[in-house]
Order: C-alpha cells, then structure tokens, then sequence
C-alpha cells in the first residue's frame, strides 16, 4: 500500500463519517416533526376518544357539555368546503391554463405570476376583511350577509392563489412533445389543452386543490371575520343561511370554563383530523388513479 | 384521453350539484306543528363572549318551545357586536357593559333605537395559587398598587405591596386589552378604563390564566366569576375590602351587591323595531323569564327577580336609550340599578 493510498483511506473514513452525521441529523429532523405529531395526537385521543359517539356526531351544540354535539358545524364545514371547491376549482384551473398555455410572456404576465405568488401568502385574515366587506357588506343583497355562500366565496378567494400555483405547476410539468405532437397532428390549441395537457396534469392539479382544501376546513380566523357564528341550532336550508364551522365549534369549548366542554373540544378535533385525514387519503387515491389511467 | 376529460369534467360537474342541491334542499323547514311551532323567523345575536354561554343557554331552551324560530349566537366581543347592532346587521347584542357614548351616536345616525336590558351578574374575581397564605383579604388600594401603569417595572415583589408580604417576585397574570373585563377591571381598580400596567402575562383565554396561577405559587390574576368557580380546587379567591371590610365573591355577595367594587352587570340590547316581529319579542321574554335560573347554571349570578319583572316591563313599554351609558359604571349595586329603572 502507497502512501497515498493510506491518506486516501484516511479520509475516506472521515467523508464516510461525515456522511453519516449528516443522516443522523436528518433523521433527528423528521423525527422532531413526527414525535411532536405523534404526541398531540395520543393527547387529544387521549382526551375525546371516549366522548366521541353517534349522539355527539347528531346533537346540537348545547350548554351542558355532555348533551352538546357537533352536528351543525360538522355539516357546516362539509358545506362550505364543497361550495368553496366549486367555486375556486374552475376559477383556479381557468386562470392557470391562461397563464401557462395562451399568456404571451411579457411583463404583464410576469407581474401576474407573481402577485398571485405572493397572494399565497398574504395572512387568511385579510381575505376574511376582504370577504366582509365585499360579500357580506356590498353584496349583502345577493349573498344574504352573514352567510353560507359568503363564507364559502370568501375561502374561495383563500385558496384561489394555491389552486393556481399548484395547478400551473402541474401543467408546466407536462412534457413539451405531448403539446408539440398533438399541434402536428392537427389539434387546435384547446383541443390539445382539453385533450392532452389537461389529463396529464390532472392527478397534480388534484393533489393541489385536496391541499388547498385541507388548509382551508381549519381555517377559523377569516370565517370569524365575515361573521360566522358560534352557537346554531339548525342546519343550512339555503345558500342565504347562518352557518358555523367546525375550528369555530373547537375554539369557543376550549375556551369555555367548565372541563366537559374541553373534553368536547378534543373529541371535536378529533372529527376534524379525521376528516382532513379522509380527505388526503382521497387526494392520494384520485391521484393514483389518475396515474394508471396515464400508464395505459 | 378525450374520454377521460369527460369523466373528470362529470365527475366535477356532479360535485357541483350535489353540493348546491345539499345547500338548497338539505334541511326542509319542519312544518310539524308543535307548541309555539306558529311562530317562525330568524334572530340574530352577536357580541360578547361573556355573556354568549347565558344567550346560548336561552337559544337552546327557547328552541324547544319555539322550534320553527332560528336562533343564531356569535362572539365578536362587545365592542364588535355593538358595531355590527348599530349597523343593522343584527337584532340583538350581548355586553359585558353598557354601550359607549361614542357607540350610541352611531346607533342613532343609522335610526336604530334599542332597549337596554341587564340579566345577570357577573362577579370580576382575584384569584392566587392555594399555597399563598399571605394575600388573603386586599383593599382596592392594595390592586391599584399594583395595577396602575406607574406600577410597571416597579412593583414586582410582593412585600413592596405590604411589607409583612414575603420578599417574593410577584408574578400576574390578566386578560388582554381587548376584553370587557379588562375594561372593567381597570375602572374599578385603578379609575381609569384601560389604565394598566402593561408587563403581565396577558391572555384572552381565560384557561390558560387558570393555568398560569395555579403553576405559580407567587402569581396574582384577575378574571371571570365562572372560571374561577369551575376550578376552586387549583385556586384560591381574595377577599376584597372596597371600604366595608373584607367580602369573598360568591353567588349570595355578589347577587345582594356587598362584594364591591368587581361585580357587574352584564346586558342584552334589542333593537326596538326588531321587538315588533312577534318572534323576537317572544325570544326576548323568554329570555327574561329564564335568565336568572340559567345564568346561574353557566356559572354566573342572577339578578333579584324584581330587576326581570323591571326589565319585562321595560320590553312591554318599550323604553329606549341606556341608563347605564357612560362606559363601565363601577360598582353598580342592585339598588342602584333598581332605582334608575323605576
């Protein structure tokens, strides 16, 4: 063995080592993440597993602890995240295949992308001022103030900038020669977007929009803002009609006095994470789907 | 691949309607009639967060009666709920204090008229850790000491309140500037509304001062009657000494008005021409009729049954405009308040 060869081994070892420091640290980092999960989780299940029941799924909510239930801001969450899907889902998509697919590059659309970049990031209780002033105030006539469908526009507008970001990414992932191919072949452009880039892109502008929606069922300081209510005995007949949600619901028990209603307050999270959870593992699956149907 | 943009755009489209049809068709109005199932309508109610579980208590018990009437509480704290009132967007606002001279000249350039009705007490409560032995009894000198903005970075051990006191670092706990016992408190103790000092640990939720004096074998807080009766076990009350000896709060002292000066009224205001909507008058009756045994239920402390008939006849005759008015009026005995109704 040369000399050189021994430096050589010399270090080796010291650039192995160095490599596994760095794993360990890694490591540590999401194992940070994940104990912290793992810990809130036992604790609220801790907590509210033993209060959750059919009853507590069908009641309303109610001053003593142990009759009070989350059926009309359960159905109020689902509500508003639907309608806000529906709203914010071809408005989003729209506005990205603008971006993407017929924007002529220029400084317009330059400053375009990144306001809505930055809009992603503007704190949701702007939106909700927003949302007040417009839906609930301006177009009181038309939302019925207080409302539903207010509430629903409003997180709309919340999630609009993630939609339109995630989506363009995904359709800026479509690779060049799907686009290029079909233009060859005859299509027009809208039949190549409709066709083509669209189907490609669909299982990210999926997983996009489920992200958005996540974010937006615990969302509680822009719904507080437009004026969505904390007691409701009824559950929504109209669009026009009162509302509450279900952070709402969590907030006001924990911060009551009396410790039932904290124990309702983790039972109700323990609702809340479920549905998040449901709707990731929708997420996840269309996505799936999507993918095998591109494979074949 | 054209096929399956079909499936996606039905798959969205059929998202879409179900959502709307759930909207629009999901809870047909029961039309079963019941006893008082005549009466329909919407009420909205808005405002302070002390005064929702009382309003909440009363929506519940009221939609057994009345089941066709829809009954919706929010907490947007006092002041928010009176600008929402003044505004019309609301029929009737929860207030931990009488409204504002500022507020009720916007009430009245939107020609809102309202009825001021109390319905309960609640009792502003000072509270230590159990092992505190020392602090048993304060005079209202004692809490200004203490409280008044020239007090921060100054007083910050105990024995600089009473020398007997240990030489301890004094530790306080309150609630934030936004709150209507912050408000009140400040009124009453260092006679200035939202005089205070301001290096204490401040929190909206009123739990977690629970927590924070009951970690803390040197801490001193204030806060709401109710939270303090839900968590006896972890804390110990002081008695307050306003110039009559020293009172403990509880539900009697605070209800025959001997724990002075931290015990307040709490009210609703009613918009005059809402109360000419058969419903919202009966909700409001309802209301009157119900509030003392409830209130004590939630936790805090009715008013003589004298005050509710006063107040009925107050919503009979319809008689306008604050009595109270002035911002937080400190000390207000029943007797006080009786007198000025009558």
């Amino acid at each position: 063995m040369s000399l050189r060869d021994i430096a050589f081994e010399h270090q080796l070892a010291r650039r192995h080592l160095k490599g596994r420091i760095f794993q360990v640290l890694a490591f540590a980092a999401i194992c940070v993440g994940l104990v912290m999960l793992a810990l809130l989780f036992f604790d609220v299940l801790r907590d509210g597993l033993g209060r959750l029941s059919w009853q507590f799924l069908t009641s309303f909510p109610s001053r003593r602890p142990e009759r009070a239930g989350i059926l009309s801001p359960l159905v109020g969450s689902v509500l508003m995240v639907t309608l806000m899907g529906v709203f914010a889902f071809p408005v989003g998509v729209g506005a990205a295949i603008y971006l993407e697919e017929y924007a002529p590059k220029n400084w317009l659309t330059d400053l375009i992308q990144i306001n809505v970049a930055n809009l992603a990031g503007v704190p949701s209780i702007i939106y909700g001022l927003l949302g007040l002033e417009i839906f609930a105030r301006w177009l009181a006539n038309y939302t019925g103030g207080r409302s539903l469908l207010t509430g629903s526009l409003t997180m709309a507008l919340l999630i609009l900038p993630i939609v339109i970001v995630s989506a363009r990414e995904a359709i800026r992932a479509v690779p060049n020669d799907i686009r290029l191919a079909a233009l060859a072949l005859g299509a027009t452009k809208w039949q190549m977007v409709r066709s083509h880039v669209l189907p490609y892109a669909m299982p990210g502008i999926l997983t996009g929009m489920i992200l958005a929606v996540s974010r937006a069922i615990g969302e509680t300081a822009p719904l507080i803002t437009i004026g969505a209510l904390t007691y409701v005995a009824f559950l929504p007949d109209s669009l026009k009609s009162q509302f509450t949600v279900l952070p709402i619901q969590i907030f006001n028990w924990v911060s009551r006095p009396q410790a039932g209603f904290h124990v309702n307050a983790a039972a109700g999270i323990i609702v809340l994470l479920a549905i998040l959870l449901s709707l990731n593992a929708l997420a996840i699956y269309l996505r799936h789907r999507f993918e095998q149907r591109l494979k074949r | 691949m054209q096929t399956q943009f079909k499936r996606v755009a039905l798959l969205v489209l059929v998202a879409a309607l179900s959502a709307l049809l759930a909207a629009c068709g999901g809870g047909q109005p029961s039309s079963q009639p019941s006893e008082g199932g005549e009466l329909t309508g919407s009420i909205l109610i808005d405002g302070s967060s002390t005064v929702f579980p009382i309003s909440e208590a009363v929506a519940e018990e009221f939609r057994l009666e009345y089941p066709n009437v829809r009954v919706s509480v929010g907490i947007s704290g006092t002041g928010g709920g009176f600008k929402k009132f003044c505004n019309g967007e609301i029929d009737i606002t929860d207030a931990s204090r009488p409204i504002k001279d500022v507020e009720e000249e916007i009430c009245a350039q939107n020609g809102i008229e309202f009825v001021e009705l109390p319905v309960a007490f609640d009792g502003l409560t000072v509270v230590v850790n159990p092992e505190n032995d020392w602090a048993t009894c304060m005079t209202v000198e004692d809490l200004k000491t203490i409280w008044e903005p020239a007090a921060q970075g100054t007083i910050t051990k105990w024995n600089q309140v009473r020398p007997e006191w240990p030489d301890a670092p004094l530790s306080l706990y309150g609630p934030g500037t936004d709150s209507g016992t912050f408000d009140y408190f400040t009124s009453a103790i260092v006679g200035e509304e939202g005089a205070s000092r301001g290096d204490y640990t401040a929190s909206e939720d009123d739990n977690v001062l629970v927590q924070g004096v009951s970690n803390d074998k040197y801490a001193l807080g204030y806060f709401g009657f109710a939270y303090y009766a839900e968590n006896q076990d972890k804390l110990k009350a002081v008695a307050i000494d306003g110039g009559n000896g020293c009172v403990l709060p509880s539900k009697e002292t605070i209800n025959n008005g001997t724990y002075q000066p931290l015990s307040r009224p709490v009210f609703i205001y009613v918009r005059k021409d809402a109360l000419d909507r058969p419903e919202v008058e009966a909700f409001v009756n309802f209301y009157l009729e119900n509030a003392g045994a409830l209130a004590t239920e939630v936790g805090y402390v009715a008013l003589p049954d004298r005050a509710y008939e006063l107040a009925k006849e107050r919503v009979a005759k319809r008689i306008t405009g604050s009595v109270f008015s002035g911002g937080s009026q400190v000390g207000v005995s029943i007797e006080e308040l009786l007198k000025i109704e009558e």
